[in-house]
Formats: C-alpha cells, structure tokens, sequence
C-alpha cells in the first residue's frame, strides 16, 4: 500500500507500523470517576468496521509522524491522510 | 450411507451410482430449537455435536455462501496443543483428542495426521519460554519433548544450521501435533451433521436479529424469518459485522492473513515446523505442496487478500531455515480474514440477550481448535453453562484483568 | 538424434546448435527454442505423467499455462522441480529429467492406478482409508505421499542469489503482444513513463505465432521493429522474460525477471531472478487469450494439444509436431491452424463441431495414433501422429482478478471477461479484453493506452496502425463431448475428469468451490488456466444453469508459480537480517569474544582467555573478577532516548507508573514504564540532566517499541505537552564499569572528580573524559557492584574500550560479556526479558508500590482490575536448591512436595537460571503464586521435559549484597 504523507507526499506502507483505531487517541482521564470502565471500553473494544476506518499509522523508517489514515477495509483504500497531532488537537486535546 | 472401503470397491464395480448427496439441500423450515449462523468449520461441528452429544432436535445451521467457506477453507491445516497458559492449555488439548478419534466419530477421513510440530528456538531465552511451555503442557496431560540442535539436526539435516544468522539451538515437539485435510473436516462435520437431521441452509445470510425484552426470538435471513429458542454465532471473519446487527462492540480486529503453497514436491518435510527467529512455519501437505505461512499483514482489513510485504518476510524466513527452498515455486497465495482478539484467546460465551450466544476470536489459530469450539459451544448452548475446557473465554475477562495473553502483547490485536 | 520434426520457418536461429539432454539422452535445438519445441523437434511426445493416474503425457501448450509437460532442469544444487518445457528456454548444455515416473517414463510402475482408475475417483479417499484407525498414518498415507508430490527438490542449499528493485512508471503494460505493442507504442510517444512486461524472451506475443500479415510485414517483423522503436525511447523501459506475478493494493504489481534461467550459470555477481516491485499510476493488462481444449474420451495422450498451440510450435519454432494431423475445432481459430499447417505440407483434417462432428476417442498409449471421430456418416477411425484441439479462447484475466472482483460471462466469444471492478488502476486491452482479432487488438490496446494517459494528463498522439487481420469470432460452444463410458480430462494435471465432476454433482459438491476442492480441479501447478471452464461448463449443464450462474472461480497471485528463492531477495544466510555491531566489536573480535544475537545486534557474550575451555569458566572468572575488583561491559545497546521540554517531566510522570518531575537535577531514577493494559512494557533508569532535560534507557529489545510509545504519547494523547524526542542509541557508545575499583579505574579518565561526595549513587551529569572528550556518566548499577555508565560519542566508543581497558590493567578488571551480566543481575534480583514478558504487573515483579495511583500514567488504572491485584498471583521470588549440588532450570515448574506434577498444582516457573560462582551453586528467579508470602518454604522444581526435579527453597530474589551497600560505596 501508498500512504500519502501529508508532510513527504507518496510513501511505501512498508515504512510505516500500524497500530489501530484511531479512537485509541480518545484516552480517558485516569483520575475521573468511573475512570476504570472507560478505560475497559477504551482498550478492549473495536468498532472493526468493514468499510471506512480511522486509523494510526506511524512513520517509523521516516520522520516518526503519527498519522491519522481514513482507509476502506474492504478495498484498502486510502481517502485521507492526516497529521494525528492535528486530528487530537481538533478533537480537544491538548496537554 | 455409511463410506467405507468396501463401499468403495463396491460403487467402482457398479459405477458410482449409489453415492448420495453427502449432505441435503433442505428448505428452511419457519422455526427451530436452535439456529446456528455460520456453516464455517466451527458452526458445522457445533451444529454436528448439538446434534450427537447433546441430541437436540430442530437444529439448522445457516450459511451465507457455501459451507466450508470460512477458515476452514482457506488456512495451514496445523493441529498442536502445545499452548502456555491455564486458560488455553485444557481445551487445544481437549480438541487435539476429538481430532484423535474425529474420523472414526464422523465416519469421514480427514486425514488426521499426527506428524509432529516442532516450534525451533534461536536463544536461550526462546529455550527457557519453551521449556516453561513444554512442562505446563505436560502437566495438562498434553505431550511435549525439547530437542537439542543435534536431534533438530538428526530430523531435518537440511535446515540452515552452518550459515545462519541465528542459529538454530534446538526446539520444542509435540508428537501428536499434526495436520488436517481442512476441507474434509467442514465436510465430514457437514455430513455427519445432516446425518442426524441438521438442516444445513446455504446461500442464506443473516441480515439481522430478532429480539423482545432482550431476548432472542429468530433471526431475519435473506431467505426470510427464522425463529429460534437460541441462536448461536460463529462467524470468524465476520463476527464485528454480523454482531453490529444487535449494537455489540467485540473485543477484536478483523486482519487479513495470508497463505502460501508450493507447487507438488516429493515428500521432503515430514510434520510441521516454525522458525524462532521469523515469522514463517511450513509442513508438507499429502498432495506434496509445501503449505506455508507466517504474519498477518497487520492492518484492519476485510478484503481476504494480501500485500507483498509479508509475502516477501515469510518467503525470507523460509530460506533463511531451508535454503533449498529457493528453487520451489510458490504456486498460489491467499488471504482469509482473522478475529484477531484483544488478547489473542477466543471468546465462547453468552451475550447480554438472553438466547444469543457468540463463537469467535479465533485469531490465525481456528483451525485445531475447530473439534473442541464446536463441541464447547454446543455444550453452552445446550446446557447455558460453560464447558469445563473454555471457562476462561469470557467476554468480561478483559473488564476483570484475566486476560489469557500467550503471546504477551497486550491489547494490540495486530501483535497476536 | 536428428531433429525429424523440424520444418522450415520459425524465430530460430538455426545457426546456434544447442546441445540438451532430456532423461539423459542426447538432443540439439536452435536458439530460440524452448525446451518444449526442441524436444517435439526431435520428435518426442512423451514428457511427464500425470499426478494420479500417471497418465503418459505430453506438451498440451506453448506457453505458461502447460499441466503437463513439467520437468525437472539442471542438476545438484541446482535442480529445479517442475518447470514447465514450455516457457524453458533452450540453452547450450540443458538437463532435463522427467518426473513422477518410475523405473522410466516410459515404464512407469504406478501407471497401475490408471488401471485402477474406477477405485480413484474424486474424493474417494475421504470415504476410505480409517480402518483400522492407527492405519491411516502407518500405512496408507506413507505411501500416498510417497506416489503423491511430482518433483524433487536437491536438498542442498540453492547456491544462486537473487535480488530485489523497485520499479515507478505512470504506466505498466503487461504483454508485448499486438494490444500491448499497440499501448506501448501510444504511451511511449505521450513520453509518459512505461514499462513493459513480458513473460516470453522473445517480445510479440501471438504475432510470434501466426502467418497473417500487419501492414505487408510478417507479424513477427512488425513486432520486432515495434520492440527496437520502444527500446530507443528512454522512457520505456522493456523487461523480456518478466513475469508479472500479481496486482497488488493500490497500483503497486510484483514482477518477476528471470535474469539468468536462460543460460546454464548465473554470471559472476549477477542474480538468478529479480523480483520488481513496480509503482504504477496505471496499468494495462494486455496479457492475451489462452486456448481451451475440449474434452473428449483419452483427449489427454501425447500429441493431442491445443490447436493454436500446434501453429504456434509449427509458425514459430518451425516445428511439426506431426505429418497427418486432425484438428478438432469448435470455432474458425482451429480452421486457421489447419490452413497453417497445410501451408506447410502438413495433411490435416479437420472435425469442426459446428458441422455435427466430433471426436469421442484416441489411441495411443505413448502417443496418440489414432482417434475416433463421429458425424453424420456414422463413426470412423482416423489415423494421426497429432491432434489440435480447439475449443475457443479465454482472455487471460488472471491478474484482474487479483483483487477478487469476479470476471463476466460473454456469450459472444463464450468467455469469461475481465472483472469490471478489478485493481484500481487497471484496465484491459486486446484478447485480455475479448477483442480477438488481430486488428482490434492493436486499435483496442492503442485506445486503452490513450484513455489511461489522458487520466494522467498526458496527451497521446494518434497511433499509426498497420492494417491487420479482422476475422470476426466464429465459435459455437462445446465443452465436452457426450460418449461412452471413458474418461474425458479437464484438468490434466490433476487428473480430473468430467466423470469426477459429475460424482461431486451427484453428491452435491455443487458449488463452484466445493467442485474446486473435492475434485482438484484447478488446483494444479497451471491453476486450471486451460481446465477450469470446462469444468464449469459442466456442472453447468448437471445443474440445468448457465456457465455465469453456475460461477466462476477467481484467481489467485502468483499469475504463474515463483520462485521462492526470488521473493526473499538477498535476505537469505547471515544477511538475512541486518546485523548490528556494537562499538567495541572490533576490540572484541580481536580479544576472541564469543558473540552472541541480541535482536539484530552481536553482543559479547563472554570473552575467554587462555586455558579457559568452557563457557562457564570463562563467565565465572568475569563476575567474581568483576564483584572482587572491576569488570567492563559494552551496554551501548540499551536504547537511549533524550527527552527535552519544559513539560518533560510531566510528560514523563505520565508514561512511567512512578514520578519523574520531582526528581532533582543530577540525580538518575529507576523507572517502571507501563503498557496501558497495566503489564510492564519495559523498564530502565532515567536521568536528569537538566531542568528541562532528561537521559532515558530502555531495555535493548524495546529500544524501538518505546520510543514508537512515546511519540504515541507525545503527538496523539498530549499534543500540547512541550516535549521533544529523539532516540541517541546509535549516538552514544555506553560502558558500564563495575566492582569495588570502578571509581578509581574511571577516575584515570574522567577530567571530573568522581568520589563519592561529588558524584554520589544515582548521580548524573555532563562530563569530560582523557582530557576534554564530552561524555555523560551515570552512577548506576545493574550488578549490585559500585557501578557506573559512561557515554562517549559513538566514534570514540573504539578507543574508549581500548582506554578503559588499559586503565582497567592495574586493578586486573575485565571485560565481560552478557553472560556475567546476566548472572549478576540475576543475584541481583534484577528483572530482565524472562521476567519482562508481556504478561507481568509491576506486583507480580515485586515492584507494586511503584505504581503511584496519585497521577495519570499509562496503566495505572487498567493495572488494578480484580483479576491483577488478587491474592494468590504470581509474584516474583528467589530460588535455591535445597542441595548445592543440584543445578536448576529455566522453565522448569514449582510443584509442592508430595504432590504429582499436574496442571492443578502448578505453582508457577522458573523464569531465570544462572550459577552464582559467587555462591557456588545454581540461583533462580521465579513467579510464584503467593510467592510474597512463602519465604523460607521448600518446594520442588520440576522438569518433566528432561524429567528431572530439585528439591528448592523459597527465598528472597536478593542473593547479593541484598541491603545494597556495595552500590553505595
């Protein structure tokens, strides 16, 4: 597969490791109440879909961008390719 | 119709005209006891023990495609029991026993063939994990044996052991490990199944549930209602899919994991073995193919089909353990689709509808499991409590920490 | 022997004799040929047997989609199995031998099974064979697997090499036939970037085979000048006998070119094969058509093949594979064999179906001598030394299938087309496509190369194409002819016959992918390329349906089989991972070190010295020399990662389970990083080396996977954390000095005074060593000794052993290896990669309390689920023998006294065993369950593996030292 780097343009998916939803940004506070259920659902559960699907791609062999990848599972491929520090910071995260 | 040599001799002296079909092609009848989604190797032998173990009438098994299409279909055809951990140990070798006698039982020949696995190691830390594996095996009745490089040497003199870049230092073997003719196993479960009067439905798919005040009334195919008492998914491949239809988030990623064969060889490797310092694990199929394969690719896919970088790696691990293999040929490759687990266990177990029932999480390792799957599946269904050899594989063993993580990865489904 | 068959004509040079053996009989061919056209030249039909029946065959084919004429090529080492003479290109010199024959080809044992043949029919095997149980494997199988299998491998190690490249064109065209010259030409001349594949040596395709004309010049002409125009563009690039293996995601296509198949030896330093991976924009599959034949009673003896194939080794190789020929055609293509062949004084009738005739069965053990043929004047026997069958043309769609988009029934052509969902990226052109004469093919290819440019932008000018052939597609489908009660072969190889496709109908085996695998069909080296529709069209007319609503079964990659050796490249032997050395590697080498593989590294493991003639010897002398005065170790290979921002120590409170930002200045601390599922992910010390600035280690084997975790942590969780990483392994050689004269040893060194008072346990900082290098030191210990590590640039890491070493003189240090390590880190109770393993809380590691619940750290809360935190877990103790004598092992398992040795009484393993020269008997880690609470108790130690048991004591994981006043000193 071709990652589309949206800082280096066209690369192998080769250079890149895989680590999943991209939910997995969505980390709850350790310390809220209620905390250890949210964080059971945060580890464990997948929506899987078969079809668009956000997901953590990371540059190893390039320049260690952790990259948010909207990819069809069935298809393979891929729609969009963002900056997964800019796709957190729009979903409110921060420090 | 019982098969038999002499059923055998007699249809080739009297022109085959006596075979009949080896299962029906029966309409679906408007309800049953029990519904079985999926006609995969593990929805047919729950269906087949449902049936004989625990003699449930009205039972149909209901299959989108054609039975045998899942992964039992489409894998490396290893059986072995030589698991870690408390969780899995009692039930792979619970299923390695079922496959012992599973011809005999189903009146099929599978051609259960007890080759032997040997898993190679590289380090000395390879060699302490499996020595721990190799005891824990034993003392759950399992059989294991460690053998030096020079044993490994005596077996397989081919293998690279002057030129490599990590030697190899000896391996752990289980003798009653072995191989499967896959697809006779889907057909033999198929057939001894219909014998005892499943109706086995292909080309109907479940397109969603029917439930009331949480529990399960039927299920809507693309051949209409069906009603059911229970209903039991397996559905490997397809289990966030099909358990979607009742809002259900699974513990599990769908990974695409490819297959290769060669082309007919003379026999040259005698049972099944894995290289410790790669992903790559071969044995030789009665046909002569070599059957090999190694990673899943690693990425959330449903497209039962690869890409050439994993080709490649397993290709790299085979001639890195048997550079002679450099002049076989590669004949086909394919790709099936894991329920690759949080954990990398499976889960048997009830859902929150009562009546529901969920088979799946196989990750790459379905196959040998596929005797014990159904018949702890049938169990569960037919008496609502687990079998004594699938305690562990529960839905809330992630929310209570007793994962059963053989590989130690945690919860990176791609890493199992 | 003479070449009795050779005619006049063909692409050979028939001034280069080449000399061949085939079962070590002596032949000639000419350059150009394969081995197929020389062997038929000569006149042998007899090439192989069938996998079951061991039914004697011959070539079928011209091409690669041959079932049958498989042998094995060259010798030794180099021994090839089942190579198909048809794509084998002859050369000076050639072996060949055919297989799963014996004692001969000719006189083959296990021809018996044809006999037998109404015993073995599909799937008989699944009903027999399991009586008595213990008989299947001892008896039945051994010798199935012994007939089964057709080639051999040498078993010797393959001596050639291969290599790997990576190819980029805006388009790949694959095929040089009409459509794909046609394409190349329009494409070349858009001065886009192409390439173009072809499995054939010589480019052309078709037009290498056939007599019509394009434009006044024989087809063979026009293609060879077409091949020199594209080869003088420099942005086409040609690749002959390349193999286009398979369409993978998103335009990227592996292909295969066999460098070197055509000579006897690889040249000196050049590859056997290369396997291109090739980036396209687009792609164009114009890979042709493949002929079928139709099925008849003994359609499978030698000399009966596919009609266009016949022309092909008449037209091309000059070649008559016989002097009176039928030819059975359901379509006008076989009529132009027959015209071709008569053009060159061959007699030849024909049996065209479409007039009522057929021909419903052969003679001819060895080789067909006669068939039987049916019409209207009732049956009669025509004698032949070769029949030419044709039943029509498949587009060879394979690679469109690849991404399993199913392929659409065309009753025109009575064919399959290409999927329209396939590859993206990819279209059809020519045969591939159904366009099937001549001059659509080149039209059809030009226009598909235009379209693809002009999505890329590129304007292609107008082809200028010869006038060509434009005979339309005349075909009345016959799959099979309905007679008698032999058997008539679809799939050849595989020895699959209509009769076996009507038992799976009959036991209802009925869809496509239950006749596939219950009969084989299509399951052969050829994955059923000629078979395939005719078995469909089979169970199509079993089931009452259409060959579309029967089915279609798609391809798979490899396109043809591969080379194994080929898709591993150079990663093969020793090269089969990178190796890393580590800074002192050359001092070590020179010392006679004994490497050992750590992941990708080469880490000493001890370093003997004269007279030292075991391992243990060697290791025991470096721990007690290291714990009585100073030991040195290259550590470079722990990772290093720098961590600077003014929110680094938040950010590091939050990746490790214990706190980092209250750590002074200077000061380095033992950190517990967590996995957020709650096990340990890894563990090391991190040092403070400025207010904003921190060293951190991790273990050698997860250098990688940490610092992947912290720009997770730092890019996706925290993005706005001040925090900037970079990993320093590689920057930094580190060495680790060890024992009572650690200091003194270092002071020699280090510019910086170093005693106690100003460089305290735990103390870190910036210094300079031998008089002005920069280095940074750590006063950390993994031995339980005095201890330091210091880091110098990793260019000086060569001379920083050499100094340390001859500093090291005056105290006896030595230098040790990851043995000793291990064996002092183990009296240590340090944890390490046993204990480490993925399925480990801090509590089971004895290191609970570090987890601070005070703060948000990866893991924190997912380690204190109910199932992690309860009684009677796994906790981490040590482990003695009760007697000294008895060595222990890892892996082995706690079992109480007078209990067996059973599942229900495990009480857990032994993750770590050394021998403590210090204490002069065997030590071990262990997890135990409870084991925090059972010092002092006495167990047994159990390997059924070596059946072995050791009668052991519980006690404390500390065996050195345990107050830790050593590392203070």
């Amino acid at each position: 597969m071709i990652i589309n780097h949206p800082l280096l343009g066209p690369r192998d998916s080769q250079e890149f490791v895989y680590l999943g939803d991209a939910a997995l940004m969505n980390r709850p506070d350790g310390m809220a109440e209620g905390a250890l259920a949210a964080f059971i659902d945060f580890a464990y559960l997948r929506d899987n879909p078969a079809g668009l699907h956000r997901e953590l791609w990371y540059h190893e062999q390039g320049d260690r961008s952790w990259l948010v990848v909207t990819r069809n599972t069935v298809t393979h491929e891929i729609t969009t390719v963002e900056l997964a520090r800019d796709v957190a910071r729009k979903a409110g995260r921060s420090k | 119709m019982r098969y038999s040599g002499f059923r055998v001799i007699r249809e080739a002296l009297t022109g085959h005209k006596g075979w009949t079909p080896a299962w029906r092609n029966p309409e679906p009848q408007p309800a049953y006891d029990y519904i079985i989604v999926g006609g995969g190797g593990h929805g047919l032998a729950t269906a087949y023990y449902l049936a004989k173990e625990y003699k449930q009438a009205r039972i149909a098994l209901l299959e989108k495609g054609w039975i045998g299409g899942g992964n039992v279909g489409r894998n490396t055809t290893i059986i072995r029991s030589n698991y870690l951990l408390d969780g899995n140990e009692p039930f792979y070798e619970f299923s390695l026993k079922l496959w012992e006698g599973l011809e005999q039982d189903f009146n099929y020949n599978a051609m259960v063939s007890q080759r032997g696995i040997l898993n190679l190691f590289h380090t000395d830390a390879q060699r302490d994990a499996y020595t721990r594996r190799g005891n824990a095996m034993i003392m759950h009745g399992a059989d294991a044996q460690l053998l030096t490089k020079e044993d490994v040497r005596a077996l397989y003199p081919f293998l690279n052991f002057d030129n490599a870049r990590f030697p190899i230092k000896g391996g752990l073997a289980q003798k009653r490990g072995g191989t499967v003719r896959h697809d006779a196993v889907a057909w033999g479960y198929a057939r001894g199944a219909d014998m005892r009067g499943v109706d086995i439905i292909q080309n109907c798919e479940v397109t969603g549930f029917r439930t009331e005040n949480g529990k399960v009334l039927g299920v809507e195919t693309s051949r209409g209602y069906i009603g059911a008492k229970k209903v039991g998914v397996a559905v490997a491949g397809s289990s966030s899919r099909v358990m979607d239809k009742v809002h259900m988030r699974l513990p599990m990623e769908s990974h695409v994991l490819q297959a290769f064969v060669s082309e007919g060889l003379k026999p040259v490797i005698d049972g099944v073995m894995t290289f410790g310092a790669g992903h790559f694990y071969v044995s030789q199929s009665d046909k002569g193919g070599l059957v090999f394969g190694g990673d899943i690719d690693g990425y959330n896919s449903y497209a039962q089909r690869g890409n050439l970088p994993v080709v490649e790696d397993v290709c790299e691990g085979g001639m890195a353990l048997m550079p002679m293999v450099g002049r076989a040929r590669l004949l086909r490759m394919w790709g099936g689709i894991m329920d690759m687990s949080m954990d990398g266990s499976p889960i048997i177990d009830r859902t929150g509808i009562d009546g529901l029932y969920f088979n799946g999480g196989w990750c790459y390792g379905g196959f040998k499991a596929t005797p014990a799957s159904g018949f702890c599946f049938a169990h569960l269904l037919a008496t609502d409590t687990p079998h004594k050899t699938a305690t562990a594989y529960r839905f809330d063993r992630f929310a209570k920490g007793l994962m059963i993580d053989e590989k130690g990865q945690g919860a990176q489904p791609n890493l199992h | 022997m003479t070449q009795d068959n050779r005619i006049s004509g063909g692409q050979i040079d028939r001034s280069r004799p080449l000399r061949f053996t085939f079962d070590g009989i002596p032949y000639t061919g000419h350059a150009g040929d394969t081995l197929a056209s020389a062997l038929l030249a000569n006149g042998v039909k007899l090439m192989g047997r069938s996998f079951k029946y061991h039914r004697p065959r011959g070539v079928i084919s011209a091409g690669s989609e041959e079932p049958n004429a498989l042998v094995e090529l060259r010798s030794g080492a180099r021994q090839e199995p089942n190579t198909r003479a048809t794509v084998v290109e002859l050369f000076d010199g050639l072996q060949a031998r055919s297989q799963n024959a014996w004692p001969s080809l000719k006189f083959d044992a296990l021809a018996i099974n044809d006999r037998l043949n109404t015993f073995f029919t599909a799937g008989f095997y699944y009903k027999t064979f399991m009586w008595p149980a213990a008989f299947w494997e001892k008896v039945y199988e051994p010798i199935i697997r012994r007939a089964a299998g057709l080639g051999s491998l040498s078993k010797q190690d393959d001596p050639d090499e291969y290599d790997k490249g990576f190819l980029h064109c805006d388009l790949l065209i694959i095929g040089a036939g009409p459509a794909g010259l046609a394409a190349a030409l329009t494409a070349g001349r858009s001065g886009a970037r192409v390439i173009v594949a072809d499995e054939d040596f010589r480019m052309g395709g078709r037009l290498n085979a056939e007599t019509f004309e394009l434009g006044g010049a024989s087809g063979a002409d026009w293609a060879a000048r077409t091949v020199a125009e594209l080869a003088s563009m420099p942005n086409v690039r040609l690749l002959p006998r390349t193999t286009v293996i398979g369409a993978f995601d998103h335009g990227i296509y592996g292909a295969v070119e066999r460098v070197s198949d055509h000579i006897a030896v690889p040249a000196a330093g050049k590859p056997r094969q290369i396997l291109w991976r090739i980036y396209t924009r687009r792609a164009i599959l114009a890979a042709g058509a493949i002929e079928r034949p139709i099925a008849f009673e003994n359609n499978d003896r030698p000399g009966i093949m596919l009609a266009g194939a016949l022309r092909a080794y008449a037209n091309r190789w000059g070649v008559a594979v016989g002097k009176r020929v039928a030819v059975f055609t359901n379509n006008d293509d076989g009529l132009r064999t027959a015209s071709d062949l008569r053009a060159k004084g061959i007699s030849v009738e024909v049996i065209d179906s479409r007039t009522g005739a057929e021909v419903i069965d052969s003679v001819g053990r060895l080789g067909v001598k006669s068939i039987t043929v049916r019409d209207a004047q009732g049956t009669r026997t025509i004698a032949v030394d070769a029949v030419g069958v044709s039943g029509g043309w498949n587009p060879n769609l394979s690679i469109s299938s690849h991404h399993r988009g199913r392929p659409v029934w065309d009753d025109a052509i009575a064919a399959f087309l290409p999927a329209p969902d396939g590859p993206a990226g990819l279209t059809s052109a020519g045969a591939a496509a159904g366009q099937m004469s001549t001059h659509a093919a080149l039209t059809h290819g030009a226009a598909q190369a235009a379209a693809a440019l002009s999505d890329l932008g590129f304007t292609a000018p107008a082809a200028d194409l010869p006038p060509a052939e434009d005979a339309p597609v005349s075909i009345k489908p016959l799959w099979f002819v309905h007679s008698g009660k032999g058997r008539a072969w679809i799939d050849q190889q595989n020895d699959v016959t209509v009769k076996d496709v009507k038992l799976a109908h009959q036991e209802n085996f009925r869809s496509v992918e239950h006749l596939k695998r219950y009969t084989t069909l299509g399951m052969a080296t050829d994955q059923g390329k000629t078979g395939n529709v005719i078995g469909l069209a089979v169970m199509a007319e079993l089931t009452g349906q259409s060959i579309p609503q029967t089915g279609t079964t798609i391809y798979r990659p490899p396109y043809t089989p591969v080379a194994m050796g080929v898709l591993a490249g150079r990663s093969s032997g020793k090269d089969f991972r990178p190796t890393r050395l580590t800074p002192s590697h050359k001092w070590a080498s020179e010392q006679g070190a004994v490497f050992v593989e750590v992941g990708m590294w080469l880490r000493g493991q001890w370093f003997p010295r004269a007279g030292e003639t075991t391992w243990r010897q060697s290791v025991d002398r470096e721990v007690l020399q290291t714990r009585k005065s100073a030991g040195i170790c290259d550590v470079t290979t722990l990772g290093k990662i720098d961590i600077q921002g003014t929110d680094a120590g938040a950010f590091l409170d939050r990746v490790y389970a214990n706190t980092f930002s209250t750590l002074g200045v200077g000061k380095v601390r033992y950190g517990l990083m967590l996995r957020e599922d709650g096990m340990v992910m890894d563990d090391g010390t991190t040092a403070r080396m400025g207010q904003n600035e921190y060293v951190m280690t991790t273990t050698t084997a997860n250098a990688v996977p940490v610092f992947r975790h912290l720009e997770y942590c730092r890019q996706v969780l925290w993005p706005d954390l001040d925090v900037q990483l970079i990993s320093t392994t590689e920057a930094w050689a580190q060495y680790s000095v060890a024992g009572p004269n650690a200091r003194k040893l270092l002071q020699k060194l280090v510019d910086q005074d170093i005693s106690d008072a100003a460089f305290p346990y735990m103390a870190c900082g910036e210094i300079t060593v031998c008089g002005g290098l920069r280095a940074r030191l750590f006063r950390i210990s993994f031995s339980g000794e005095l201890a330091y590590e210091i880091a110098v640039p990793t260019r000086y890491g060569d001379a920083m052993i050499r100094e340390l070493v001859a500093a090291g003189q005056e105290f006896d240090a030595v230098v040790y290896g990851t043995e000793a390590l291990g064996v002092m880190r183990v009296e240590k109770g340090h944890v390490a990669g046993n204990e480490l393993n993925g399925q480990s809380t801090a509590l089971n590691m004895g290191l609970g309390k570090m987890v601070s619940k005070k703060k948000d750290a990866i893991g924190v809360v997912l380690s204190q689920r109910e199932g992690l935190v309860a009684e009677g877990g796994y906790r981490l103790v040590g482990v003695k023998p009760v007697d000294p004598a008895k060595p222990l092992t890892a892996g082995s398992h706690f079992v109480a006294t007078g209990k067996p040795a059973t599942a229900e009484n495990d009480g857990g393993w032994l993750t770590s065993v050394v021998y403590s020269p210090h204490l002069g008997h065997s030590i071990a880690l262990g997890y135990l369950k409870n084991g925090d609470t059972r010092r002092g108790e006495k167990l047994r130690a159990v390997n059924l593996l070596a059946g072995t048991e050791v009668d052991i004591e519980i006690v404390s994981p500390h065996f050195i030292d345990p107050e830790g006043e050593r590392l203070r000193g």
